[in-house]
């Protein structure tokens, strides 16, 4: 037998033995899911939710291609390919979401130092630590760069002083990555640094912040006069723009990948949509100006999910087309609301009450949540930028 | 099914881009246009492809053909539309080598598929008989006289039809129209007594024919594939030929939109290169993804028909819909970022926006395949 099958059927026979039978395909559907974003003040309305977690964690596979050292799993690319098959074969949940795992751990491994590994991934990988993104403030969306929440260097540490905007989950996270000015103003992509701040640290503090759609996980985060070791700088002082930007890639195609896997794998089908609210008449949706458009939109995702397939199988050239999913990733998204809404009538556009059945109510929340995706992690137009200038090559004014 | 060529099938797209950039660029076909040649395409650049063995890409080794694939032919289609090298690859390498490879019988392969390789046959595909492509509503009557069919009828835009030796027509054996069953599929000499060919002059300047037929004689060994499962087969022929046109099509977006950036970055108004301006920017970069979404689909589309995958249908669909709506895009956008010189008769530009609408018509539009998509999806 060769390495991979042992490595199989260990997986196999592991994921059999410590899988709990709620985090599989088939669970009992009274247990309540939790959405596990795990942290210091989680809580678990399952408990196999936390073990599910603790299993995974211990085992570093909830990033199993990071080294054994920092508390991965150390996998090859070849057992990681194992490992997410046998997971889909018993329909394994993932057992953690995390900014941790998604944004910072990659920039971490690139350009974080020894001790800092050490520190951190451990903690992100078994999601005892809970991380935000501080990057956005007031006064700086699209021009990021011009942010102005300051860290005072004075000795041993910095003195933070500021305000972030659009921190996801500030509220119930434990740490915050952010991105603090420490140098001049001008040229203003050069006095930025990258720095890892404790949200329990004396003078943070956040407020929520309410969406179009409702609630939301948006937050502001203040600070005011926190005191931040020196340690917990990444990177060389001054040089965090480098590292904001690499994040800023995670974060795209994360954005991209997610938004269309969301729309792919969800219960809410435009289809199925179409055909309760409009009619359907052998097999196909009744009205013919919503079928075809429709099916012009279909047409498009699909060529967008083997156009991602396309990137993997070309080895992604990873900035140059995370601008591209993230863009029509996003747009796409907004689109095919749009069309749910439109196709629902009265019954997408309703807000509350007992009138209306969850599924419609639930989707004119999502319909406006949708607006905020081409603007988070820069805008459409930043990333139509992006293409113009560094894919297509063509002149700055 | 891995979204990337093969080393070979790359060797082959480089092969077809150095060949189309020397022997046939865009002078070529503008040349051609302006000597009211007869049938649009040059012997001596058909020799040289024949040459090259691309006829007989699709043809299996025993009857001289390399059997390489569809990307195969597919890549080379894509680098010649580039230039607009005109040929009969399509109508014969495509269309012929692969219905008479996949549903002649012996005596018709042995009769046909070496004098496809070595370039002494040329084919057309004859299916449409109005102003729009739709297989079903055939007409053309094939009636049955002893141990022939009578066929009488008008096809209508042949591509290669001005020019093709044997013609596969599709006809009606029985049903009416608007059925899919009752159709037969028929070879047919060009120069079989009662059959006539009528050059179209299209905006496009390709070769392309209405062919009559009044009382056309036609034995029952010229049958191709089962008599009567001819909507069959042709719907399986008609969709390697839509993969093939698509490509063909996205190799003109490519051209069309390397020239506009290429103007992009030349052309200066008010002191400026106007590649600087965001309001044109933008719009490039959603051209972009366009055709990054079209090369996927393609792609796609080709390997699926290598392999013979039960998605074949839907993304023959998806990549002649997904080719048509970017080279659309593509054309309009061209000429009016060239501004004035785009509608000039002496710039090139101009010949991509008429090569696009009419090709946009060839085997079904855009409309015609999204309600097909839409079919097939089960809504």
């Amino acid at each position: 037998m060769s390495n991979l099958d042992t490595f199989r059927e260990d997986t196999k026979k592991w994921l059999d033995e410590n899988c709990p039978p709620s985090m599989r395909s088939g669970a009992d559907p009274d247990i309540p899911v939790d959405e596990v974003w795990g942290g210091r003040n989680a809580e678990y309305k399952n408990p196999e939710s936390k073990l599910w977690l603790d299993r995974m964690g211990e085992k570093g596979w909830t990033m199993p291609t990071i080294p054994a050292e920092y508390g991965g799993g150390g996998l090859t690319k070849d057992q990681v390919k194992i490992l997410n098959e046998e997971m889909f074969f018993i329909g394994a949940k993932a057992p953690l979401l995390s900014f941790g795992i998604w944004m910072l751990a990659p920039v971490l491994l690139e350009y974080g130092s020894e001790e800092q590994k050490k520190e951190h991934l451990p903690k992100i990988i078994k999601g005892e630590i809970r991380w935000c993104q501080g990057y956005s403030e007031p006064g700086s969306g699209s021009d990021l760069a011009s942010l102005g929440t300051k860290a005072e260097d004075v000795g041993d540490s910095f003195i933070v002083n500021g305000q972030k905007v659009w921190t996801s989950y500030a509220d119930k996270a434990d740490w915050i990555f952010a991105l603090v000015r420490t140098g001049a103003k001008e040229p203003k992509h050069d006095g930025i640094s990258f720095l890892l701040i404790d949200m329990e640290s004396k003078g943070v503090s956040t407020k929520p912040i309410t969406l179009i759609s409702g609630k939301s996980p948006f937050c502001e985060t203040f600070f005011d006069n926190v005191e931040v070791p020196k340690g917990n700088l990444i990177g060389d002082l001054n040089a965090g723009w480098t590292i904001a930007k690499k994040l800023l890639q995670h974060e795209r195609a994360f954005i991209s990948n997610f938004g269309l896997a969301a729309g792919m794998g969800s219960n809410r089908d435009i289809v199925s949509i179409a055909k309760k609210h409009l009619g359907e008449e052998n097999g196909k949706i009744k009205n013919s100006f919503y079928r075809s458009e429709i099916s012009s939109h279909k047409i498009k995702e699909h060529a967008f999910g083997l156009t991602l397939k396309r990137a993997g199988d070309e080895g992604g050239k990873a900035s140059a087309t995370a601008s591209m999913f993230k863009l029509y990733g996003t747009e796409h998204n907004k689109k095919r609301h749009e069309l749910m809404v439109a196709a629902s009538g009265v019954n997408g556009v309703a807000w509350d009450g007992d009138e209306f059945d969850d599924g419609d109510k639930n989707l004119t929340r999502a319909w406006l949540r949708t607006k905020g995706n081409s603007i988070e992690g820069g805008t459409s137009e930043v990333q139509l930028n992006v293409i113009s200038k560094r894919v297509l090559g063509l002149p700055t004014q | 099914m891995k979204l990337v060529l093969t080393e070979d099938e790359q060797f082959l797209k480089d092969t077809a881009k150095s060949f189309a950039d020397e022997r046939a660029p865009i002078t070529h076909f503008r040349a051609l246009r302006d000597s009211n040649d007869p049938i649009l395409w040059d012997k001596e650049i058909w020799c040289e492809m024949v040459k090259l063995g691309w006829p007989g890409i699709l043809i299996p080794e025993e009857y001289g053909g390399s059997n390489f694939g569809i990307t195969g032919i597919g890549v080379i289609l894509n680098e010649c539309a580039k230039t607009l090298t005109p040929s009969p690859l399509f109508a014969t390498g495509v269309l012929g080598a692969y219905a008479i490879t996949n549903f002649g019988t012996d005596e018709q392969k042995q009769n046909f598929l070496p004098k496809i390789v070595s370039g002494d046959l040329t084919t057309a595909l004859a299916i449409d008989e109005s102003s729009h492509h739709n297989p079903k509503e055939t007409e053309m009557i094939a009636k049955k006289e002893g141990e022939s069919f009578i066929v009488n009828g008008k096809k209508t835009f042949v591509v290669d039809g001005a020019s093709a030796d044997l013609f596969i027509v599709l006809a009606r054996t029985s049903g009416n129209k608007g059925d899919m069953t009752g159709l037969t599929l028929f070879l047919v000499d060009s120069n079989t007594k009662g059959v006539e060919k009528i050059k179209l002059e299209m905006a496009d300047s390709r070769n392309y024919a209405n062919i009559n037929f009044d009382n056309v004689e036609i034995c029952n060994s010229n049958i191709l594939g089962d008599a009567e499962a001819g909507g069959e087969t042709v719907e399986d022929i008609l969709d390697v030929g839509r993969i093939a046109i698509a490509s063909e099509m996205l190799g003109n977006a490519e051209a069309a939109f390397d020239a506009t950036l290429d103007y992009l970055k030349q052309r200066k108004q008010f002191g400026v290169l106007i590649g600087s301006f965001q309001a044109l920017q933008h719009r490039a970069a959603e051209m972009f993804c366009e055709l990054e979404l079209t090369k996927s689909s393609v792609m796609a589309a080709m390997k699926a028909a290598e392999e013979g995958s039960n998605e074949l249908q839907r993304l023959s669909s998806l990549a002649k819909t997904m080719a048509g709506e970017t080279l659309h895009l593509v054309s309009n956008e061209a000429i009016q970022m060239h501004g004035g010189i785009g509608v000039t008769d002496e710039y090139d530009i101009g010949f991509f926006l008429k090569r696009a609408r009419v090709a946009e018509q060839i085997f079904g539009s855009s409309k015609y395949h999204t309600e097909r998509y839409a079919n097939l999806s089960g809504f």
